[in-house]
């Protein structure tokens, strides 16, 4: 009898944590739902010229998003630029060169800025950075795409080196003493053979720096001033500019439930899921690719 | 060919290579200490017992910001009672029920892909099924539910981590001697693996703590002359304030705002800080 009870729960518990383990995919699914509820209206609303035009200004109705789509890719693109070197050069020096007790030191202090909330980052932007820009590059205004770009940087910097660390440490030590019992230095060996043994778990990283930076918000709503205009040059980054997800954040707030307004912000949301969704999606399958490479090369 | 000056040029290379790599790594390094020194620095003179405990008054302006602390105590607990079961079940289920499947895979491909959706995009959802679909309002409720599904990525994937690190021994003994699958993870497998998934549940918590974009449409409030007293109700939140005051607020004294800030980080630094020395003390402990 006592058995048979707890055969009974058992199964109960079982299928609830069965339910449990499924319940990613359903939120995903509700996720794409959702955005879509409220978003492809927004193609109703808007012609589909008009909704990737040039001139964003809700209030006369031009609901153009490419001016905050090339925003966001010109404060990507520069916080992409600035990180690469700063967060490729850390994980190399801290996995090839740097005595235990550094390394010891130094990853957790990268943590720590993993988890500062991109509010202060940006609360930081408004006091320091953007002043110092100000002045250094004698602009009308510091809040500019740069300034984002630099905070971003910042943003993404934990996630490039914490992954492209695990990338460079998980290369067989035997490619390693290979290279140095040919006679190549430290140096030569992390360079020509660690790091390209690696470069798909480096590529990981990137994606996966490049994903936090785009769907980055506060910092860069709180820095980047705002204006949505077209980058037209190489000037662009060190004038006002505005990103999809500032414009999100910053504008849901005033829009009336069920306007052409408010359906554009949920289309922008789309793209958002549809970025990250690609960024991420091509992100594990380049890891999943070097595992089974580095399996059969070691087998 | 002169051997030997071809590797002292190759050893010049190394070392100003190597010094070229540390100065990188001090260019990483030195912010996040210089932040931290700078905002406890410009902070602490806000800090005082009146500070944490009062209402604001003048607009903000001066007075406390209680409301904002206990909005964010309010809101982790919140996200905690939503994310922890779900997460660490889900965890569970990865780690010892899934079998090598489509269905698993397509399950790791949704997380990663929880993991990497923009909080913004986050806060649209939020609004779109908990606000207005299922009518929960700007509330302290809703913000919650947001947030645990934000949280659900971490909090399950250092969950499965953490019991897949338990060796197979455990579960072997414990199966011979008659344990189902589920007595032999419930007494067996999750208390060794404790640790490293209350680690994952406040690593989460932590971002859940700090995160503004979800909450912006779904519970934040600007300001309330009330603590909430429902879950029903929105809520003021030490992220949110920071940004209002930070931007909204003309005249507002850079002493009360460093001084939210730095609540803010200890808030955050201190739950990271929590993790870390649990996870270093179970590592001292462990006998496997």
């Amino acid at each position: 009898m006592k058995a048979k009870q707890s055969a009974l729960t058992e199964g109960i518990i079982n299928s609830l944590i069965k339910l449990a383990g499924y319940s990613s995919i359903v939120f995903v699914l509700l996720i794409l739902i959702f955005l879509a509820r409220e978003g492809l209206p927004a193609l109703n609303d808007v012609p589909l010229k008009d909704l990737f035009g040039s001139r964003w200004y809700p209030i006369e109705h031009y609901f153009g998003i490419l001016p905050l789509i090339s925003g966001s890719l010109l404060v990507t693109v520069g916080a992409i630029l600035i990180a690469i070197p700063l967060g490729i050069g850390t994980a190399v020096f801290l996995s090839e060169f740097s005595p235990v007790w550094l390394r010891n030191l130094l990853k957790p202090i990268i943590e720590i800025l993993a988890g500062l909330p991109s509010v202060v980052l940006g609360f930081l932007g408004i006091q320091i950075v953007a002043p110092f820009f100000r002045r250094f590059f004698d602009l009308p205004t510091g809040l500019t795409a740069f300034t984002g770009a630099v905070l971003l940087a910042l943003i993404s910097l934990p996630t490039i080196v914490s992954i492209a660390e695990d990338a460079l440490n998980t290369v067989p030590p035997a490619y390693r003493q290979g290279a140095l019992a040919l006679g190549a230095t430290n140096w030569q060996t992390a360079w020509g053979v660690t790091v390209p043994a690696a470069r798909s778990g480096l590529l990981t990283a990137l994606m996966l720096g490049i994903g936090r930076s785009i769907g980055e918000t506060m910092a860069v709503m709180m820095v980047t001033g705002n204006a949505p205009v077209l980058p037209s040059g190489l000037n662009a980054l060190f004038m006002p500019a505005r990103t999809m997800t500032a414009t999100i954040a910053s504008e849901m707030g005033e829009v009336a439930t069920g306007s052409p307004h408010y359906h554009v912000l949920f289309f922008i949301g789309i793209i958002l899921f549809l970025i990250s969704l690609v960024v991420n999606l091509t992100a594990s399958s380049l890891t999943l690719r070097s595992r089974k490479r580095a399996e059969r090369l070691l087998s | 060919m002169n051997l030997i000056e071809h590797s002292r040029r190759m050893k010049q290379v190394e070392v100003l290579g190597i010094n070229l790599l540390r100065l990188i790594t001090l260019i990483t390094a030195v912010p996040v200490i210089g932040i931290i020194i700078f905002i406890l620095i410009r902070g602490l003179p806000a800090i005082s017992w009146e500070f944490l405990s009062q209402m604001p008054r003048d607009g903000m302006r001066a007075g406390g910001i209680f409301p904002a602390i206990i909005g964010t105590v309010y809101l982790t607990l919140g996200t905690a009672i939503f994310s922890v079961p779900l997460g660490v079940a889900a965890g569970i289920y990865l780690a010892e029920y899934a079998s090598d499947n489509t269905a698993t895979r397509l399950i790791r491909i949704a997380i990663i892909n929880l993991a990497g959706i923009p909080s913004v995009v986050y806060g649209l959802f939020g609004l779109g099924l908990f606000v207005l679909f299922l009518r929960l309002g700007t509330s302290i409720l809703a913000a919650s539910l947001t947030l645990s599904i934000m949280t659900l990525p971490v909090i399950i994937s250092t969950t499965e981590e953490a019991l897949r690190s338990v060796p197979n021994a455990f579960r072997v003994v414990s199966t011979s001697l008659g344990g189902t699958r589920w007595q032999t993870t419930w007494r067996i497998t999750l208390p060794q693996a404790m640790p490293g998934v209350i680690t994952g549940i406040i690593l989460g918590l932590e971002r859940a703590a700090g995160e503004t974009a979800p909450i912006l449409f779904t519970g934040a409030a600007f300001f309330l002359p009330r603590l909430p007293a429902s879950p029903m109700d929105a809520t003021m939140a030490l992220p949110y304030h920071i940004f209002v005051i930070s931007t909204s607020v003309p005249g507002m004294p850079l002493e009360i705002q460093y001084g939210t800030v730095l609540v803010l980080l200890v808030f955050v630094l201190g739950m990271n800080l929590l993790a870390t020395l649990i996870r270093n003390r179970a590592r001292a402990r462990r006998q496997w």
